[in-house]
């Protein structure tokens, strides 16, 4: 299980990165606000060291119908970013951004896979962007992939599929609220420690 | 939907093992890229499920968990298994996921580990003289996996489709 003590990073380290987080993530869900035309409202990120079971565990049961829609970040900081959104949040999103009615999509068929993956890279893009201007680094993320199954079965094939296949990683995760309750989806920045140096960098802090 | 659980099912979760004795089942949720293997002796009704991420730890350095991997995982179940009362050469196989779950452009992100952790352990169950007695792999299905031990079924769950037994 996730043995904290290996780890360099102190309890500042992980507060700098949750900080880092809530700006990033703010400012995602600001442009989610902005697409929707609702409010949306943002939990206070966790920033933790997790085993890959440990995260599949935060969302849910391991058979629950998720959307996923992952993307790696290339440049300064690798790693990779993954949306879910339970079955019915994903639906009603589509329904949403499609100006639809409420109930209307009953199944996410290729036009609703394209507008989950369009919101996950507008929100990706706010994301990077913000931590992009805070501290100049050079983040770039690539296409996202999209599935849609058991969250178990998702999950872990993102991860592996990512290479993130150790017993030890990094999770800023959060939780996005539509304010009906409609939406709720999660969100994760994956990352490993030597990834973080260049960002403790940027911001004047070491690694030791 | 599900049948009543008189007994409960033993849960392997990802990256490990368990191995019990009939009449209990053993279950293992949510296979994507990943392999379960199911390993049964009839004679005895011992049996072991395993969930496996990769397919071979040689390209690692850092090995903690033999069950990650289907070449140390394997071995591993069935010298538990022996230990339980299983005779190696009577064990069936049996096979479920390696599936691919995600679509989209992405040419580093690798699709095809799924089919790399199912000929791997085909591979590594022919070396060892184990026969493959059925296999639900492939596709782009995530499924849950149970094997039980009074007859050796294993069943498999999917969303949206009904059960399937192998």
């Amino acid at each position: 299980m996730g043995d904290a003590n290996d780890n360099k990073l102190s309890a500042k380290h992980l507060d700098v990165l949750k900080e880092i987080g809530n700006i990033g993530l703010g400012n995602a869900a600001t442009s989610l606000a902005q697409m929707l035309d609702k409010r949306i409202d943002m939990q206070v990120p966790e920033t933790k060291f997790v085993s890959m079971e440990e995260a599949m565990n935060v969302i849910g049961g391991l058979e629950e119908t998720v959307a996923c829609v992952t993307l790696r970040i290339e440049g300064d900081i690798p790693g990779q970013i993954l949306f879910v959104f339970k079955h019915e949040s994903a639906l009603n999103l589509s329904d949403m951004l499609m100006g639809m009615e409420k109930g209307t999509t009953k199944q996410l068929d290729e036009m609703g896979e394209s507008v989950v993956k369009e919101i996950a890279n507008v929100l990706t893009g706010s994301f990077l962007n913000a931590i992009g201007t805070m501290t100049q680094l050079n983040m770039v993320p690539t296409v996202p992939m999209f599935a849609l199954d058991m969250l178990g079965a998702v999950l872990s094939t993102s991860l592996i599929a990512g290479g993130y296949i150790e017993e030890n990683i990094l999770m800023i995760e959060t939780a996005l609220f539509e304010e009906h309750d409609h939406i709720k989806g999660h969100f994760f920045l994956i990352t490993e420690e030597e990834s973080l140096s260049k960002l403790f960098e940027a911001l004047g802090l070491t690694m030791n | 939907m599900q049948p009543a659980k008189a007994l409960k099912e033993i849960q392997v979760g990802i990256a490990d093992y368990k191995v019990a004795v009939s009449p209990n089942k053993i279950i293992t949720l949510g296979l994507g890229s990943c392999v379960g293997i199911a390993l049964y002796d009839p004679m005895t009704k011992v049996g072991g499920l395993l969930h496996i991420m990769l397919p071979d730890s040689t390209q690692f350095k850092n090995v903690t968990k033999p069950a990650k991997f289907a070449d140390l995982g394997i071995p591993q179940m069935i010298r538990e298994l022996e230990r339980k009362g299983a005779l190696k050469n009577r064990l069936q196989a049996k096979l479920a996921g390696g599936a691919q779950m995600f679509s989209g452009m992405d040419d580093k992100f690798v699709l095809n580990i799924g089919q790399r952790n199912t000929e791997n352990t085909r591979k590594i169950l022919k070396t060892m003289g184990i026969k493959t007695l059925a296999e639900e792999v492939g596709g782009n299905r995530g499924r849950t996996m149970i094997l039980n031990l009074e007859n050796g079924i294993v069943t498999i769950r999917t969303i949206g489709s009904p059960l399937k037994e192998i």
